[in-house]
């Protein structure tokens, strides 16, 4: 394999790099260096500033505000999407009926119907739902009303104390079919004999999941968590095109929104570079977080 | 099995049939200590409720597309009028209309020029950089290799704001070549990670006999590991071309002439238009074009999709 090593070895990695260089990895160390200057973008110069953009994000309640919202969106859309993730997985693939440990019939079709609304784009997903949250016109407070709850009918985008728990609830409705899917992968894994005894001892369907399940599959759980603790982070189109403007009184301004305004609508691209250092920073530290929080020994079997 | 953190108790197949050991925590005991005889009815009543469970959630996945189908072949009155009720008539002009007035056509081919494109440069480059780096062992090599795993933990946001300079500078934007070459390049660092991966685990025999007999290492790629790489091409391929087709953020800020508008563009700007133009039907029926490609794919491929979505998990 030696003849002609170091030429194919050049000829194959110059395009990739060069371009995984020019728009890549250059950007990324350029953000570094811009987040310390006052740059408008109209001037060539960048006048250094230090540390006054991470002084003046730090005072900015704005940016706090917009920071919660990740926060509960980072703790509400994984915990929902993997506890109702698991919930289905074992359904499907264990102990679905009493002295059995197969899963329910027609595992395959539910599968497949809840991955769906998975791999919509998130643009088609967000004017979708636009629609259905229409609170005069839309189909879900016509259908309450329909069912007799038109008490639970709510403005759904336009209520400050609603909006960004109707955002999150179609972040579930978009996760939940992948989760299945990954958990049941992993559930398949688990050999059946553990399940078998576990049916034996009259261990109930919340007991195995509590006691055999879940601790078998710790690890697709934790990748899970910081798969969906990402997507909370990055947030970005669904809130964008459903509420372009942060939602009714900023209620679902998000990290990634703001720093959008800040660059390409008020042109503070310091700044702006400056709230993106923070949110990868974040970033790094939620994957560090929940690896630390939830670091055991792997059961191997 | 190893447990190794908790104590064994009920779940191990060591622990006998009966699990009412003293270490049972008294809520545990009473919920399922040992077999009662109404254990078996109060299961079948939570398999019933369990079911009941499946049931809703699938409602809930398929209601809101079925809508939205239904919703494509309506007119305007009955879209708002009656949300829940079939169309007297199925207005197939509706697409039509999407198609040529509202430029849905317009923004279909851009996509599909942008994401075609894209995903042939993002397998050719990203599967001869993971080639290479696979298998052959070169001073730089370990280096080359983690600055690419290292582009897949930072968040596009960060790079944002100079993106749009390097790109502005380069005369690229609202082009398609510099739509092309921004995908590829945030497409690279996972496609190179995951087949590098993958190439490693291919038997060498072939390809060494290959270059014995004398053919040419890029021969050697392009007619032997290729081809048997070609599961793991499938998969990381079919998730690219998800991320690119859904891609929003990038299209935002590097395209801004509408002409050039990808789908996800022209649809958000679409559902703020309409609500001047007061053309609801003709945005549904653009979002069931939009959405058809993938569909589509996922529909004919399940299983594939699936995996090749859950590969991204690797990262």
């Amino acid at each position: 394999m030696e003849h002609g090593k170091y030429r194919i070895i050049t000829l194959f990695l110059a395009a990739p790099l060069t371009l995984y260089g020019v728009f890549v990895l250059s950007p990324f160390a350029q953000a570094f260096y811009i987040s310390l200057t006052s740059w408008t973008g109209f001037t060539a110069a960048q006048p250094f500033v230090g540390l006054a953009n991470y002084r003046r994000l730090a005072s900015d309640p704005g940016f706090w505000k917009a920071l919660e919202h990740n926060a509960l969106l980072l703790v509400a859309v994984p915990l929902v999407t993997i506890a109702l993730g698991l919930f289905f997985a074992s359904t499907l693939n264990v102990g679905a009926s009493a002295g059995t440990v197969k899963g329910v019939r027609g595992a395959g079709p539910y599968q497949k119907l809840f991955f769906l609304p998975h791999i919509l784009p998130a643009v088609i997903t967000a004017v979708l739902w636009q629609f259905l949250y229409n609170p005069q016109l839309g189909p879900i407070n016509s259908a309450l009303d329909a069912v007799g709850l038109g008490s639970l009918k709510a403005t759904w985008l336009g209520d400050p104390a609603v909006a960004l728990w109707s955002l999150a609830a179609i972040m579930v409705w978009t996760g939940v079919g992948f989760y299945v899917v990954l958990f049941s992968a992993a559930m398949q894994s688990i050999p059946r004999d553990i399940y078998e005894a576990a049916d034996l001892d009259g261990s109930s369907r919340f007991q195995t999941m509590w006691r055999i399940t879940l601790p078998l599959l710790r690890e697709t759980v934790q990748v899970a968590w910081i798969y969906l603790g990402i997507a909370a982070l990055d947030a970005f189109a669904l809130f964008e095109v459903l509420l372009p403007d942060g939602g009714p009184d900023n209620s679902t301004n998000v990290v990634a929104q703001y720093l959008y305004q800040a660059a390409f609508q008020n042109g503070q691209f310091g700044y702006a570079s400056a709230i993106g250092v923070v949110l990868c920073l974040l970033t790094l530290l939620m994957a560090a977080a929940t690896f630390g929080l939830s670091r055991r020994e792997t059961i191997e079997f | 099995m190893t447990d190794t953190t908790t104590p064994p108790r009920s779940a191990g197949p060591d622990t006998g049939p009966r699990s009412d050991s003293p270490g049972d925590s008294p809520s545990g005991a009473g919920s399922g200590g040992r077999p009662r005889p109404g254990g078996r009815l109060s299961r079948r009543l939570g398999t019933g409720a369990t079911q009941g469970f499946l049931g809703v959630w699938a409602l809930l996945a398929a209601v809101p597309l079925l809508w939205a189908l239904v919703s494509a072949f309506k007119t305007n009155n009955e879209l708002f009028a009656s949300p829940w009720k079939l169309p007297a008539t199925w207005h197939f002009d509706n697409f039509v209309r999407a198609w040529t007035k509202a430029d849905i056509g317009e923004y279909f081919l851009n996509t599909v020029v942008v994401v075609v494109g894209a995903l042939a440069l993002t397998m050719l480059l990203g599967s001869m950089a993971a080639y290479v780096l696979a298998r052959f062992r070169f001073p730089g090599n370990r280096v080359v290799y983690y600055a690419f795993v290292a582009g897949m933990t930072f968040p596009v946001f960060l790079a944002l704001v100079p993106l749009f300079f390097v790109v502005k500078n380069l005369n690229l934007l609202s082009s398609y070549p510099g739509l092309i070459l921004v995908y590829t390049a945030y497409a690279l660092p996972f496609t190179v990670f995951f087949l590098t991966g993958f190439f490693r685990t291919l038997p060498t025999s072939v390809a060494e006999a290959a270059v014995i007999d004398g053919c040419s290492q890029e021969g050697v790629f392009f007619r032997i590991m290729l081809p048997m790489a070609k599961p793991g091409l499938v998969s990381v391929a079919i998730f690219n071309f998800l991320g690119m087709w859904n891609q929003y953020l990038l299209p935002l800020v590097l395209n801004s002439d509408q002409h050039k508008y990808l789908l996800s563009q022209g649809l958000a700007a679409l559902a703020v238009q309409q609500g001047y133009a007061n053309d609801w039907s003709a945005l549904f029926a653009g979002l069931v074009i939009a959405a058809l490609p993938v569909v589509a794919l996922y529909l004919a491929l399940a299983k594939k999709v699936q995996t090749g979505l859950s590969v991204g998990l690797l990262k």
